[in-house]
């Protein structure tokens, strides 16, 4: 049964007949519905700046013919409503023959529990512990001169009909908290920012005052660049830490294995299947089976179960990221890549846990293997040109590296390096592989989706470094 | 059907007179309707089609100095009036903030509308799937041209009601129609990408097909086969489109917001020189059919112009009501952020300026978000074209710049060539002394 019609002049066999008579003959399609309830409760400047609860729902309704995609959206979930969108599919593809791909998976696989992470906790107790977070966070040192916290809740619902009825379901809890300090000292400013997040309850990341570790890890990371001075600037070895830093990953080579571009051969790994595209002991996958983790999914966005699917195997390219459209494109099947941000959006094929596996090296032999190079700890966001292949990420905990030791820290830059030559770069691969704490957002064309990233701490041979210092 | 006036009234009326009887000591509401078609065509071929259609409502109510937020795409009665419960069993619980109030009365905006922000033109699918085509047609006509990333056309209108309960309401109804062409250029194992697009709020001020599809091949055709220099300190020289982006930094700097919580390096700047003499930056709201022009802000203040910089003094932040009381200061109404910003133009050619040293960087891509408001550091990774002697050379890529805004904003130097092209504008911007990374 869907849950979708109630209140509405529809009801399930109503809507799948007019979602079968528009997509018989198209090559593909669905009716994709969502309800989504989220809330974004912000401690800013001492205060609670803002608590804003958000209702949406609505229907995306789709329909392929060859490589042609017609999509029409709208938040009024009514019989008059779906007719009109099914005309406006009609008449983009115009004449459509296809022949109806029926063929979807099945799964009874669930990676986290239905559960209502706003509602199920009330705002009073929210910010509660958002006023606890800010007095902790200022209690812990002079120097922290302010402290911006948020909880960001989210339970989204969605059922995806397609033609001849098939009605797949999920129901997506997600929750983020964040804690962001600025200290001041001898006339120096500097932040630090840390968060932790996933598919469950607040209550899993406040229980035993847990809370405190993330407000700690913000006051260390600010007060370390406190201590910071310029960052050098040119090519040098880099030894990436373990867990957040697979930034790296998700932009050196993750977009870059994304279907769509690789279809449409606009990405630099198009031709490079069966080739060696990193060292030796790289090996990368995409995972959306992971327990209650951010990037997780029961089943994708057009309903195939979502898998762990082999990237780089031992430094050979094996698989790209594929959502229906593009692996039918390109004769392969789905990999469960298949993501849209909201009904509002297209889907597109998207990146859901990319993890590179460990290798054999400890992070100590690393450091010790290094003259001069620098050592990135924490960083902040990443982008990519998937054509030039050229992408970037900013380190936010950076130390500089002489003769085999960790020396100051330095002030925060901008990475450059090139995807496919980066992974080739790659020396030592460590055992220490670590998930990010559950916090990441991915952007494409306008949409984001939250992802999870992990890795081992790693040392790459050469990386451009954007400091001041030459 | 786009929605009128009326209609978007009679909710957000109920909204306000609702809140009031459920126990809200004020409130605002905004119901925003937009509806959006675009295409997408791909080597000169159809790709997608989407038509959007969005109605939604964001209600904020007060009890005293506490307050709360809801939004929600369902405008039943009976949703809204559960919507406004919550919200005000929210803003109960939510403890009081003495800088919490709707703005000043007497700053609402109630002047006239004509400003031409909305263009009746409609464009069927077909039309806009030829002029998009038109233009990937001209950068096809170019041997280098291999590909495209897809290129496309949109056409958005929204209508609006913001309404609040101390009598304010009003809202007006704008069009933007967009034309991007992105292409794909190879060359000797080198591929690259670049793009054109054009933004306006009337179709007939768009860029035409052909000066669309021109521009995005040339770009992407001069970035081939690109070399990496070594790393050093030296003059760069920004694109328009680059160096809009250093003034929109700039105005991140100074909102009431960061300089309440003292969260910028332009904390306690005012009146103090922070760019050389020949500096004024301007936020203008009331040009014609410009893409950042608007009558109010968000809280319905009416927007004045701005000179915020003045023969490179400081003279002005862009205030809201809420951290704007922090400060002591009213509203100049940039709750929506700034309008039409823009550099005045410099006294130099863009000749003089690419001139103006033996060796320069011209910068025509950054990637990254490298600004870090707070410190002023700034390091992005770029790409661009090497200047020696007034003369283009050759590509550069994968290198960095890096640099401090107090020391750059100091060095920047402009060129005569303004134009209003997007929301944010600035001439050819040269800065002196930038360390780029490279090899």
């Amino acid at each position: 049964m869907s849950s979708f019609f109630k209140n509405t002049d529809l009801n399930l066999s109503k809507a799948e007949k007019i979602v079968s008579e528009t997509l018989n003959k198209c090559d593909d399609g669905e009716l994709y519905l969502e309800d989504t309830k989220s809330e974004s409760i912000v401690l800013d400047d001492n205060k609670i700046k803002s608590s804003n609860y958000t209702k949406d729902s609505g229907y995306g309704f789709r329909a392929i013919n060859g490589d042609v995609v017609a999509y029409s959206h709208s938040n009024d979930i009514s019989e008059k409503s779906l007719k009109n969108s099914s005309k406006n599919l009609k008449s983009t593809l115009k004449n459509s023959e296809g022949i109806y791909n029926s063929e979807i998976k099945k799964t009874n696989q669930k990676f986290y529990n239905d559960l209502d992470p706003v509602d199920e906790k009330n705002l009073s107790d929210k910010i509660k512990i958002l006023n606890e977070i800010n007095e902790y966070s200022r209690s812990i040192n002079r120097s922290v001169k302010q402290v911006t916290a948020n909880f960001l809740g989210e339970r989204k619902n969605i059922e995806i009909l397609r033609c001849g009825g098939e009605l797949l379901k999920d129901s997506r809890p997600l929750v983020r908290i964040n804690v962001s300090v600025m200290v001041e000292k001898n006339g120096r400013k500097e932040t630090g920012v840390y968060g932790v997040g996933g598919r469950q309850s607040y209550d899993e990341f406040l229980k035993n005052d847990d809370w405190k570790k993330i407000c700690d890890e913000a006051y260390r990371i600010a007060t370390t660049n406190l201590e910071s001075k310029a960052s050098p600037a040119g090519e040098m070895k880099v030894v990436l830490g373990p867990g957040w830093p697979a930034i790296l990953i998700h932009e050196a080579v993750g977009h870059g294995l994304e279907g769509d571009f690789n279809r449409k051969k606009t990405s630099v790994f198009h031709d490079l299947v069966g080739k060696k595209v990193a060292s030796n002991g790289v090996t990368i996958i995409d995972d959306g089976t992971i327990d209650k983790r951010r990037g997780s999914l029961n089943i994708d966005d057009e309903g195939t179960p979502t898998e762990k699917t082999v990237l780089i195997e031992n430094g050979i390219l094996k698989n790209f990221m594929q959502d229906r459209l593009n692996a039918r494109l390109m004769n392969t099947k789905s990999t469960g890549n298949g993501r849209r941000e909201s009904y509002k959006h297209i889907v597109m094929p998207r990146m859901r846990n990319t993890i590179m596996l460990n290798g054999n090296n400890t992070q100590d032999e690393m450091i010790k293997s290094v003259d001069k190079g620098i050592f990135a700890v924490s960083f902040g966001g990443g982008q990519v040109d998937i054509t030039s292949g050229k992408f970037v990420f900013s380190c936010t905990e950076a130390y500089e590296i002489i003769n085999g030791k960790i020396g100051s820290p330095i002030k925060g830059a901008t990475l450059i390096g090139d995807g496919p030559s980066s992974l080739k770069e790659v020396l030592m691969v460590g055992n220490d592989m670590m998930l990010d704490p559950g916090i990441g957002t991915c952007g494409k064309a306008g949409q984001g989706v939250p992802v999870g990233v992990g890795q081992p701490s790693l040392l790459i041979d050469k990386m451009t470094v954007g400091g001041t210092q030459i | 059907m786009f929605k009128e006036d009326r209609f978007l009234k009679k909710i957000a009326d109920f909204c306000i007179s609702k809140s009031k009887d459920l126990g809200s000591t004020s409130s605002n509401v905004l119901v925003m309707n937009t509806i959006s078609e675009n295409v997408n065509i791909r080597n000169k071929k159809l790709d997608g089609s989407e038509r959007s259609e969005n109605l939604g409502v964001t209600l904020t109510t007060y009890i005293g100095k506490k307050k709360a937020s809801i939004s929600s795409t369902n405008l039943s009665e009976n949703n809204l009036t559960e919507l406004a419960k919550r919200c005000i069993d929210s803003a109960k619980v939510t403890p009081e903030d003495e800088y919490n109030s709707l703005p000043d009365q007497e700053l609402h905006f109630n002047g006239e509308k004509n400003l031409e922000l909305y263009d009746n033109t409609h464009l069927s699918n077909d039309e806009k799937i030829n002029f998009i085509k038109e233009a990937e047609e001209v950068a096809f006509s170019h041997d280098k041209i291999v590909n495209t990333n897809g290129s496309g056309f949109s056409e958005t209108k929204s209508n609006f009601i913001l309404a609040n309960s101390n009598g304010f309401s009003d809202g007006y109804k704008t069009s933007q129609f967009t034309a991007y062409c992105e292409v794909v250029s190879k060359s000797n194992g080198s591929m690259e990408r670049d793009y054109e697009y054009s933004s306006k709020r009337h179709y007939k001020d768009l860029l035409t097909p052909k000066q669309i599809g021109e521009s995005a091949a040339k770009l992407a055709i001069s970035k081939l086969n690109p070399k990496k220099i070594e790393s050093n300190k030296m003059g760069i020289v920004f694109d328009k489109r680059i160096a809009q982006n250093l003034l929109s930094t700039f105005a991140s700097a100074i909102s009431s917001n960061t300089i309440s919580k003292g969260t910028t390096f332009l904390k306690d700047c005012l009146d103090k020189k922070i760019f050389n003499d020949q500096i004024n930056i301007i936020d203008k709201a009331n040009i014609k059919k410009a893409n950042g022009s608007r009558y109010f802000d968000s809280e319905g203040v009416r927007v004045e112009d701005l000179q915020l910089v003045k023969n490179g003094i400081l003279k002005d932040y862009l205030i809201e009501t809420y951290s704007g009381k922090k400060i002591n200061r009213k509203s100049n109404g940039r709750s929506s952020g700034t309008t039409n910003l823009y550099f005045e133009n410099g006294d130099k050619s863009f000749d003089q300026l690419i001139n103006s040293e033996k060796k320069l960087l011209y910068i025509k891509e950054t990637i990254g978000r490298g600004a870090n408001i707070i410190t002023g550091d700034y390091s992005v990774g770029a790409s661009g074209v090497m200047i020696e002697n007034g003369k283009f050379t050759y590509p550069v890529s994968e290198i960095t710049i890096a640099g401090n805004f107090n020391e750059m904003f100091k060095n920047i130097i402009l060129a005569d060539d303004l134009e209003f092209k997007y929301s944010t504008n600035s001439p050819t911007m040269l800065v002196n002394g930038i360390t780029v990374g490279g090899k």
